[in-house]
């Protein structure tokens, strides 16, 4: 099959690297679990819910692991972000493919592409200087889960945005110009056509987004407050799972490092749960 | 693409007309407003001495010189892991494995979980393995190499759909003249796909530069001078993190910092959005003789 010694050679090395590409998801889940095993042995899933408390050091009888304000906030968060950048993606979508002059389509892509480059520390930083103020002024302590909605939902809308332009991109014309010929209103193309042909991608947008919301975790440091606690309005301070490790990681020891990675692998799973139901629906055609 | 913006009565019609007009000019006006806001408070802090000065008092004075050494280090190993190692993942799935076959679907799997996986668990793997399990410890090597995992993903889905853009009749043709795969792929494919691959090689930049909780607990936040690639070193981010944060009065030059990323990150944007283009248009006028001399 390889009549030359090289062409095997190539193969084989790009055999062996893509497997260790392939393997580097292994090595992370491996290594959540071997650190995070200590805490899984002593404590067992259920406390995480259970006990009243976050303050994971010390022994284990008298650490409390308590996860649950926290999984709340990330909940919540997720959530509202998504409900906030959903609508105004997939109408940014439409924008960009039907609505918007020549001109503005062409360019459009390219600025949201931007928006979707800007690293998360600048929304943090511009949600931090710029946005909690705002809220404070309303409501203080401005650093609250409201903010952090906000941030995340600006942060994941270019996500929804090009993945769905990408969808209607792909629509046949064929389709539109049917409805069209049978003397639909533009209005009835989008909603009973153009909508309904898109739903998987939109889906896999959707998805995808709240992939990185649950994930996202320097913006939401930045703006949420850290205060562990489930909200009792939009304005309380939260912590989510995120900030926790990202806060706790520098001086975490034994019981308490191993909890942390728990909360990560937690994180993981959630995640690769979401990329794999938003994979599937890519794979489903749409039909009208 | 059709028109909708003709004329058409009916409230119901005139109110989705708003609601998409609405979004489309929102995300303009939001990126107009982050855009515009860091430009506004940052720009009076750039000169030449805040890019080639020591930060002094915790980064509210000073410049950034060190802290942008460190990040081109930290980039640096990143890009030189990950471009290999993704050149190698993508002519393999694309040319050599078979096409749906069992292993070419799980490491395609695999990379589509890894694309999704959130950078502060790549900072508590970087962490557990690169920092621990290798005793590299808080370091620009741990940094880097983390980064090249998270990178990954992106530049071999970018340099796949390049190799994809190639025609199919550039390998039947150079299987014919009697041309080894290997030639192929480096005499042709490759050229072929490559802007493909830079495009790859930017949005991996892109990934990279933007990247904070990753860097966290693996290349760690010392502001000195790294002396060599075992030495901690803070990233641009990660200055902008922790002047925003942690240091009392350091805003400006949080603002100053962020300011020189976003530049960064756009003038890398431009400079391949036209090495790309450029590439492209001399790819397609080679395919054009090639289709003017056979007919």
């Amino acid at each position: 099959m390889f009549p030359s010694k090289s062409d095997f050679l190539l193969r084989l090395t790009t055999c062996l690297l893509s497997w260790v590409s392939a393997l580097i998801l292994v090595l992370i889940v491996w290594f959540l679990f071997v650190e995070s095993e200590l805490v899984w042995r002593e404590v067992g899933v259920l406390r995480f819910l259970t006990d009243d408390r976050w303050s994971p050091s010390g022994d284990f009888s008298s650490a409390q692991f308590g996860l649950f304000p926290m999984i709340v906030a990330s909940l919540l968060l997720a959530v509202g972000s998504i409900l906030l950048a959903a609508p105004i993606g997939v109408g940014a979508a439409l924008f960009a493919a039907y609505y918007a002059p020549r001109g503005v389509r062409q360019i459009f892509p390219r600025i949201v592409e931007l928006l979707g480059g800007i690293p998360s520390v600048v929304y943090g930083l511009w949600g931090l200087v710029v946005l909690v103020p705002l809220i404070s002024a309303y409501h203080p302590p401005g650093t609250s889960l409201l903010a952090g909605i906000v941030v995340v939902a600006i942060m994941i809308l270019p996500t929804v945005a090009l993945l769905t332009l990408s969808t209607f991109q792909q629509l046949p014309t064929s389709l539109i110009h049917s409805a069209a010929a049978l003397g639909i209103a533009p209005t009835g193309i989008v909603r009973s056509v153009i909508l309904p042909a898109s739903r998987s991608g939109i889906m896999t947008a959707v998805l995808l987004a709240v992939t990185r919301a649950v994930g996202e975790t320097m913006a939401v440091l930045m703006v949420c407050g850290n205060v562990i606690q489930a909200p009792s309005s939009p304005f309380s301070p939260v912590r989510t799972l995120t900030a926790n490790i990202a806060l706790e990681m520098a001086y975490a020891m034994q019981s308490h490092r191993s909890a942390l990675f728990a909360t990560g692998l937690a994180l993981m799973l959630v995640v690769t749960l979401l990329v794999l139901i938003a994979e599937q629906q890519r794979g489903k055609a749409g039909h009208v | 693409m059709f028109d909708f913006s003709s004329n058409h009565a009916g409230t119901n019609h005139r109110l989705w007309t708003f609601f998409v007009w609405t979004s489309g000019i929102l995300v303009f006006a939001i990126f107009g407003l982050i855009a515009g806001d860091v430009v506004w408070r940052g720009i009076g802090q750039i000169n030449l001495t805040f890019l080639t000065d020591s930060p002094t008092r915790s980064g509210r004075a000073g410049g950034i010189f060190p802290i942008l050494i460190s990040t081109l280090g930290i980039l640096g190993l990143c890009l030189g892991t990950a471009i290999p190692l993704s050149l190698a993942t993508a002519i393999y799935l694309h040319e050599f494995s078979r096409k749906n076959g069992a292993s070419a679907r799980l490491i395609d799997r695999s990379l589509d979980v890894l694309a999704g996986v959130p950078s502060i668990v790549f900072g508590l793997f970087g962490n557990a393995f690169f920092a621990v399990t290798l005793e590299l410890g808080f370091s620009l090597l741990s940094g880097g190499l983390t980064l090249a995992c998270m990178a990954l993903p992106l530049m071999i889905r970018s340099t796949q759909q390049g190799l994809r853009a190639v025609p199919d009749s550039f390998r039947l043709t150079a299987a014919s003249l009697g041309l080894s795969r290997t030639s192929t792929i480096f005499r042709i494919l490759l050229p072929a796909a490559l802007p493909g691959i830079l495009t790859g090689i930017i949005l991996g930049i892109g990934r990279a530069l933007a990247e904070t909780a990753a860097l966290l607990f693996t290349s760690g936040y010392v502001t000195r001078m790294p002396e060599s690639l075992f030495d901690s070193g803070r990233t641009l981010s990660i200055h902008i993190y922790d002047l925003a944060m942690n240091v009392p009065g350091g805003e400006s030059n949080a603002y100053g910092t962020a300011l020189v990323l976003m530049i960064l990150i756009v003038a890398i944007n431009v400079t391949a959005g036209l090495l790309a283009r450029m590439l492209l248009g001399r790819h397609i006028r080679l395919s054009f003789h090639q289709t003017r001399s056979l007919s």
